[in-house]
């Protein structure tokens, strides 16, 4: 590819692809509207079953937003300078894919034409309410920060300013770990376990993203990612990659071992058709085990395009992770009467299944679409590039701190 | 078949016979202005009745005790008197997108080969997991106890099904075209048992404990020691069903 060396390709590339991100835009939100019309009977989810496929898409979106943020973080707060020059597109993905999340969730909200109710009511004790305070936030914050990274007037106080981002995304991926940790009556969820679940999942699913994008940007502009950050960049994703599986075997662990818990367990990891498919092939092998490989094994990781391969696999994995948490979750029944045979007119004591019907994962493309949207403008209009002084890094001995 | 129906046109005969004698007997008309009345509903339970306006008490908390020794398996009389009192007449193909805000539930213990059969719903919690989550405060618990939904503020989320342990959350799937004026409901909203509220509020007993045609539903104030509901509970032994949630339902089973 060399399309640094002739604009006019360039240009007409760039056009093409805003075009068909904003053609993706343009469906999702028209699934929304025929959603909205007809109602949610158009679609799988149900009164069991009643977060979707939306939810698995948004709820990616927002936890990898607040996940890629933390590229800026390590050079910021924890001083990394490697990591100072891709703060600011660090900053942009996590702007872009936190709209693009709560855009899903607004749009398949039943009356999403009551969004300034969701706004002008606030319920101190809903962790959503909460949720409502952290994402506006978010993007003041974030919106201050990439200030102070990107005007020179502003630098001296990026520092605090990281900080303050830095904190303010662990609160709002623990808001988002709550929606499901308070939640008492459903044997998938309930555990305190799952904040810090997910601000992991987030660590490494935000990695991912970031890694994939820049590698797109880098050869956009016929550049190639110096070895030793390529390097540091896919051992750190291994650390997150390998953190998540911990969390995850602590949470089913805890579950498995409370035996009020373990029928839901048992079907989840072993007999529930699909749950256990896409938790030990699409999670395990192919969201895990493959991606460790390819970082850490040498033989492997030398290979062109292991570390993008690894990144992709890791968000194929997450994908199916929430799938299994998400719908998983709440195709189990309920467990109102313990220890009895029950059944009834609404399906009390059966597992349940879940088809998504297109609408609803053109909605989920849709907020694709819209984080792509708006990183491929972003990136075009602005400075975002992470370009690295290599002497001076290697002169300071920054390459390796 | 036939049974259940023949004593749902009983019940709606009985309640026909009630408002009547209500309308011709007990309602005082109060004259306030030339064309303007003051109308109070008196009569038999016209201790419990409010004017419209007037908010509902504290000092009462409204609760049901179902007998599950008294209700038959192949009886659904008060989820067919529920669904006539609150317009919900559902077309939805997939039973599962459709409205259920009672359903009767066969219980069997897999021990004993012992069978139960009862009417679920909303059990008005006294600290309700679905007013606890709901982000705008559509889910709300009145002052009496009863667990409703506002349908003006709520935005269709469906976090508050999501934190009942009953399942007694519904989801309007589709555009309603028929609807009981006093029963408000709406696509995109989500709704649940309100002990008839609407009723509640004029004096009469929820259509469900109305049409019982065992009597197995007793509904009343909690916290008057007087009420029948209140002395029974305090004379027998009743259940809160998932009591280890320890949200205080309103709604008690006898014989499970």
């Amino acid at each position: 590819m060399q399309l640094a060396q002739n604009p006019r390709a360039e240009e007409r590339n760039f056009y093409l692809l805003a075009v068909l991100g904003g053609l993706v835009t343009v469906i999702g939100l028209a699934a929304a509207l025929y959603m909205e019309h007809a109602g949610h009977v158009v679609t799988g989810m149900n009164n069991q079953v009643v977060w979707g496929m939306p939810h698995v898409f948004a709820i990616f979106l927002i936890v990898a937003a607040s996940g890629v943020l933390n590229v800026a973080s390590i050079g910021s707060v924890f001083g990394k300078v490697v990591y100072k020059s891709r703060a600011p597109l660090s900053g942009l993905l996590a702007l872009a894919m936190l709209a693009a999340g709560l855009a899903i969730i607004m749009l398949d909200l039943g009356r999403a034409d009551r969004l300034i109710v969701a706004m002008t009511h606030f319920n101190p004790t809903s962790m959503f309410g909460w949720n409502v305070i952290l994402y506006p936030g978010f993007f003041a914050i974030v919106g201050i920060y990439l200030w102070t990274l990107m005007d020179r007037k502003m630098n001296p106080y990026y520092k605090p300013a990281g900080l303050a981002a830095f904190i303010w995304r662990l609160l709002l991926t623990t808001g988002t770990g709550s929606i499901f940790g308070f939640l008492v009556a459903r044997q998938a969820y309930q555990s305190a376990v799952i904040a810090p679940m997910f601000i992991i999942m987030s660590f490494a699913w935000g990695l991912a993203v970031f890694m994939i994008v820049q590698k797109a940007m880098y050869a956009w502009n016929d550049m190639t990612l110096h070895p030793q950050i390529r390097s540091r960049m896919k051992n750190l994703l291994g650390t997150f990659v390998a953190a998540v599986f911990y969390f995850v075997m602590v949470y089913h662990l805890t579950n498995l071992y409370f035996a009020k818990q373990t029928a839901f367990e048992q079907f989840i990891l072993l007999s529930g058709g699909i749950f256990p498919l896409l938790f030990w092939g699409g999670y395990v092998v192919l969201g895990t085990l493959v991606p460790l490989l390819l970082i850490y094994v040498p033989n492997l990781a030398s290979l062109r395009g292991s570390v993008f391969f690894a990144a992709a696999l890791v968000i194929l994995g997450a994908f199916c992770l929430l799938f299994v948490f998400i719908i998983g979750g709440q195709v189990f029944p309920l467990e109102i009467f313990p220890g009895m045979e029950v059944s009834s007119s609404f399906f009390d004591g059966k597992i349940d299944s879940y088809a998504p019907t297109l609408p609803e994962i053109l909605l989920g493309l849709g907020g694709i679409g819209i984080a792509f949207t708006a990183t491929a403008v972003g990136v075009r209009v602005l400075k975002f590039l992470p370009q690295d002084d290599i002497a001076k890094l290697e002169s300071a001995g920054h390459m390796l701190d | 078949m036939n049974e259940p129906q023949d004593k749902v046109q009983d019940s709606g005969r009985r309640g026909f016979i009630g408002a009547a004698a209500a309308a011709g007997a007990g309602l005082g008309v109060a004259a306030l202005a030339p064309g303007l009345h003051l109308i109070e509903v008196a009569g038999a339970t016209s201790a419990t009745a409010r004017a419209a306006g007037e908010p509902a008490p504290s000092t009462v908390r409204w609760g049901m005790l179902i007998d599950t020794a008294k209700c038959a398996s192949g009886c659904d009389a008060c989820v067919q008197a529920c669904n006539t009192e609150n317009g919900i007449v559902e077309t939805v193909k997939d039973a599962r997108q459709g409205s259920q805000w009672i359903r009767k539930i066969d219980l069997k213990d897999p021990k004993n080969g012992r069978t139960h059969s009862l009417p679920m719903m909303c059990q008005h919690c006294e600290n309700p997991p679905c007013v606890d989550v709901c982000p705008t405060g559509a889910s709300m618990k009145r002052a009496d106890g009863i667990v409703l939904v506002d349908r003006h503020i709520c935005i269709g989320c469906r976090y508050c099904m999501m934190a009942c342990p009953y399942k007694a959350r519904s989801f309007v799937h589709q555009p309603l075209d028929t609807q009981n004026p006093e029963v408000p409901r709406g696509i995109g909203c989500v709704e649940s048992c309100t002990f008839c509220v609407q009723r509640v509020d004029k004096g009469m007993q929820p259509a469900c404990v109305e049409a019982c045609p065992e009597g197995a539903m007793l509904f009343g104030d909690l916290n008057d020691p007087n009420s029948g509901i209140a002395q029974r509970i305090a004379r027998e032994a009743t259940t809160q069903v998932r009591a280890d949630l320890k949200l205080n339902v309103g709604v008690r089973y006898q014989g499970i």
